[in-house]
């Protein structure tokens, strides 16, 4: 086997010299009756050629090659090819969590660079090394709240990414943490009134999203002075993270969970992605996951450490904030670099360039189709109804390489044929054109259609 | 420090401050493609939203990138430049064909929401994936969302409340074992179970009178790391899991050491009801600094109703889909279906190892940590001699009298070119040093960890400040950790 560095006469060496003469008398600790007596159902051992194959083979069945405009927590932006790069360097990649501080200086200034431009993007004072994705983030920052507050009833918008609140849901339910889902209006955002009314002095937190799932910018503000007003924390998620270069964060928020894939993260049918969560300084006690912090050694030179590990589960055990252990560390070091490459002028300028994008997108989609919620500010995301299923248009988009919005009456049955579409920096006016082009044709078809049986009806 | 130099040499690392030091305005390592469609205002479209400053973000070059990033990793220490015999945590070899293939176009840039019938090749992966998992573990089911060890342990959990939850009564709490990971506990409350602690008997393993004893109908689950953290495998398991079952409990199996096992002996087979597995150990995909991971929960067919949703299926017409309508899923515990990227790494593993190369490799990984224990059982105090799988733990008991404890005998192996073994863990041993070799270290590699060892002893007994000072080669020296956490710093600002 390629991988391991011994030679038949290194094995009987080490046999010999333990005492031993067969590699199976040091499995005569586990009884007879339970060890495998046959191969594995596995593919037999395969060249590495062979595996390139094998996966290409499926790269071929996964839409190779395709225009996308699919977003809704995942999205398709250029990923410099610095990012690979150094990820590739096999210090960072092979790594473990650096507890052993002297020789990982390297993992920790970088997480420590990492977590002050999440806080520089979010408006808050501090934020962690790394949680799963931005769907766990949210249920851990909400988790968080309920600790703060010693509240447990929690308002969500139905905004909010749905599988997100699927997930908080799961979190929720046994720790009978009571959820209140609160609607949205014609402008596609939190219905406030509605919000108001849930809002009550058990509620710990509110959770929101910014843009939320439909791509439009919610009102953090007045929702926070509704949370606030009840004693009650402000919890915002953003999944879309490059929508920071160009809009407001919510700076009133108590809470950021944040699903940071955007920055240089492949969108890799739907992971490795990574989480962050970032918050006030008062609240860092209750926070969940790894911390890196600033020290010195004992000559005085700067170094870095993880700190604050007395909220963590290897020392608290069953009294910590958390179980979380490993994290994102690897994604997060593609998230710094993605957003040192960028930085402050070029991450203002790459948003710009979505929004550009999408205006352009949703103006014409807006002539074909009815564009939904224009009413608020948007990111890059948008959504249209059209007279025919979306998932028919899709389907004859597919024909043209390219995969259409997404159809929302999955998750929203009450949209109908509502589709959210999203727009990077990626997607082409071809593209767009073209999209827009098929659902014209719908369009008039079913007009046509419709004229037909119009007809019909006169003559009859 | 006579054998130093077999090992390691010192040798110059640069200086680098943070990447907002050298940030001045106006440098950049962007350029945009020109826009194919109008500009746009973007105060018109985003009004009072719209986001005027991004504060101290930096400005640097690509030189100054590739040169931060590039100088940083020097300073770090990895599996590719030598062994990292961390307990528990199965360092092993992060094969570089996972990585080549992780990044081919239609996987890395595969959509979660695209259509199935262009989807059929990341299902195929999915699918195959659990049909290995499956065999490898012998249980009937997997769920391969959780993002990490943790997360599928709160998965598993979620899964025996569940089970019990439809058979009228959740039950109250989860029996643990001392020498477990602190996840398994943390796990525990996470899930509102209450945890009770299981102690061990005098050879390691679960002292069976104890939990005969301790269970009873308000157990749910026993959670059992299986070989254990001393490495020795629990020879009572199926009396253990006929216990629990006597009663309606489940045996939960942490499988952090299932490097000991794979092609040898399966969880399935033993008793075990669920247990996760974590592919950034047992399956090769690489730590990257602490993550990402993935935690795949293998379950007995009691349990499948409850998996999380969505489950991958075969359809009538032979096309892969995903089924969301299961009614007693415990639902969802992560958006999408879990870290992607990582099976198509544990895949590839487990390709280019197949039924024999899996095998060997567990049988490398034991006689690996055999090996050390046999040479170091002169130097080091053993406090359990029962058989070792594929760990070792020894204690600092002889060298604690010169005043030298676990965790300066583990900074004095760093001048001497390794990286640390697992420190005070676990935690029935007291000055723990938890050595997991796995297969992937040569006879050589060994040899010279081993006269390392020796040689620390020594100075243990000649010069024990030498070590108790020690690391005496990194760049920086021993960190201040309590000032650190007193008065905690967490981000860089302008002027500190």
């Amino acid at each position: 086997m390629r991988y391991l560095p011994k030679s038949p006469a290194d094995r009987e060496a080490m046999l010999k010299a333990i005492g031993l003469r067969s590699l199976d008398e040091l499995f005569a600790p586990i009884p007879a009756e339970y060890r495998l007596s046959r191969d594995l159902k596995v593919p037999r051992q395969m060249a590495e050629s062979e595996i390139v194959e094998w996966f290409k083979e499926r790269s071929r069945e996964n839409g190779e090659g395709y225009t996308s405009f699919l977003g809704a927590g995942a999205y398709f932006h250029y990923r410099p090819v610095v990012i690979d790069s150094l990820i590739s360097r096999g210090e960072f990649l092979t790594a473990y969590t650096p507890y052993q501080a002297e020789i990982s200086q390297g993992t920790l200034q970088s997480i420590f660079e990492f977590q002050t431009m999440i806080c520089e993007l979010t408006g808050m004072e501090v934020a962690n090394a790394s949680m799963y994705d931005g769907s766990t983030a949210a249920a851990e920052a909400v988790m968080m709240a309920v600790r703060l507050t010693g509240r447990r009833s929690v308002v969500v918008a139905r905004s909010l990414h749905p599988e997100y609140r699927e997930v908080l849901t799961t979190y929720a339910t046994h720790q009978g943490m009571p959820l209140a889902v609160v609607g949205f209006g014609d402008d596609g955002r939190v219905n406030l009134e509605e919000l108001a009314k849930a809002v009550s002095g058990e509620t710990a937190c509110l959770l929101i999203q910014s843009p939320n799932f439909f791509g439009t910018i919610e009102d953090a503000d007045a929702i926070a002075e509704i949370a606030h007003k009840n004693g009650a924390m402000l919890v915002v998620s953003i999944a879309e993270a490059l929508s920071l270069g160009i809009v407001e964060p919510p700076r009133h928020a108590d809470v950021i969970a944040m699903e940071a894939q955007s920055f240089g993260v492949p969108v890799a049918f739907g992971g490795p992605y990574c989480g962050v969560i970032a918050t006030r300084e008062k609240f860092v006690r209750q926070m969940p996951g790894r911390l890196v912090g600033q020290t010195t050694d004992k000559q005085g030179k700067r170094g870095f450490v993880l700190t604050l590990a007395t909220r963590e589960q290897h020392i608290r055990r069953e009294k910590a904030t958390s179980n979380i252990c490993t994290n994102q560390a690897l994604v997060a070091l593609m998230v710094n670099i993605f957003m040192t490459i960028y930085g402050k002028a070029g991450l203002r300028e790459l948003a710009k360039q979505n929004l550009a994008k999408t205006a352009y997108a949703a103006e014409q989609f807006g002539k074909q189709g009815k564009l939904l919620f224009t009413g608020a500010p948007r990111f890059n995301e948008f959504v249209v109804a059209t007279s025919e299923d979306p998932y028919a248009i899709n389907s004859r988009l597919l024909g043209h390489k390219t995969v259409g919005g997404l159809p929302l009456k999955k998750f929203f049955p009450e949209l109908g044929n509502a589709a959210l579409w999203c727009c990077t920096e990626m997607t082409t006016r071809t593209a767009i054109d073209t999209a827009v082009g098929l659902v014209a044709e719908s369009e008039s078809s079913v007009r046509s259609l419709k004229r037909e049986a119009d007809v019909e009806e006169v003559a009859r | 420090m006579k054998h130093m130099t077999r090992k390691a040499t010192r040798h110059v690392n640069q200086n680098e401050g943070l990447i907002f030091e050298k940030s001045s305005a106006g440098k950049g390592a962007w350029k945009l493609p020109p826009l194919d469609v109008p500009e746009v205002d973007t105060k018109k479209l985003l009004g009072s939203s719209e986001r005027k400053d991004l504060g101290n973000m930096p400005e640097v070059s690509e030189i100054e990138i590739i040169r931060h990033f590039t100088r940083l990793s020097t300073w770090n220490y990895a599996i590719d430049l030598g062994m990292y015999p961390l307990g528990s945590c199965t360092m092993k070899y992060n094969p570089r064909v996972n990585e080549h293939v992780a990044r081919v176009e239609g996987l890395a840039d595969g959509h979660p929401y695209q259509p199935e019938k262009v989807s059929q090749g990341a299902l195929r992966i999915l699918q195959t994936l659990s049909e290995c998992l499956i065999d490898i573990t012998g249980m009937d089911a997997i769920t391969l969302q959780p993002a990490a060890g943790a997360h599928g342990e709160m998965t598993g959990l979620l899964m025996v409340r569940a089970y019990h939850q439809s058979k009228g009564n959740a039950r109250k709490k989860i029996l643990i074992p001392d020498s477990a990971h602190g996840t398994n506990p943390a796990t525990a409350a996470m899930v509102n179970y209450a945890v009770e602690n299981l102690k061990s008997d005098a050879r390691g393993m679960v002292d069976v009178a104890a939990l005969e004893s301790q269970m009873n109908e308000d157990v749910a689950a026993l959670m059992l790391t299986n070989p254990n953290t001393l490495g020795v495998f629990e020879q009572q398991i199926h009396k253990i899991a006929d216990i629990l079952h006597a009663k309606g409990g489940l045996l939960y199996m942490d499988g952090a050491n299932m490097n000991a096992l794979v092609g040898k002996v399966r969880p399935g087979d033993f008793g075990v009801d669920v247990m996760h597995l974590n592919l950034h150990k047992t399956f090769s995909t690489p730590h990257g600094g602490g993550g990402p991971g993935s935690g795949p929960v293998a379950i007995k067919k009691s349990l499948e109703p409850f998996l999380p949703t969505p489950v991958v299926i075969a359809k009538p017409d032979g096309t892969l889909g995903f089924e969301y309508n299961r009614p007693k899923s415990v639902g969802r515990v992560r958006a999408f279906y879990g870290n992607f990227g990582m099976f198509v790494r544990a895949l590839a593993y487990i390709m280019a190892n197949g039924p024999d190369g899996l095998r060997q490799t567990t049988e490398d990984a034991v006689l690996n940590a055999n090996y050390m224990r046999k040479g170091l059982e002169a130097t080091y105090d053993l406090p359990y001699s029962t058989p070792t799988m594929h760990e070792v733990v020894f204690s600092d008991k002889l060298q604690a009298k010169n005043g030298v404890r676990t965790m300066d005998i583990a900074k004095r192996l760093i001048d001497y070119g390794f990286h640390p073994y697992t420190t005070a863990f676990p935690l029935i041993v007291p000055g723990a040093m938890m050595i997991e070799p796995t297969e992937s270290e040569s006879k050589e590699e060994m040899d010279l960890f081993i006269e390392a060892m020796t040689s620390i002893a020594e100075e243990v007994q000649e010069d024990p400040q030498l070590v108790l000072d020690a690391p005496h080669s990194t760049r920086v020296s021993r960190l201040d950790e309590t000032a650190a956490a007193r008065k905690p710093v967490l981000r860089w600002k302008p002027g500190n």
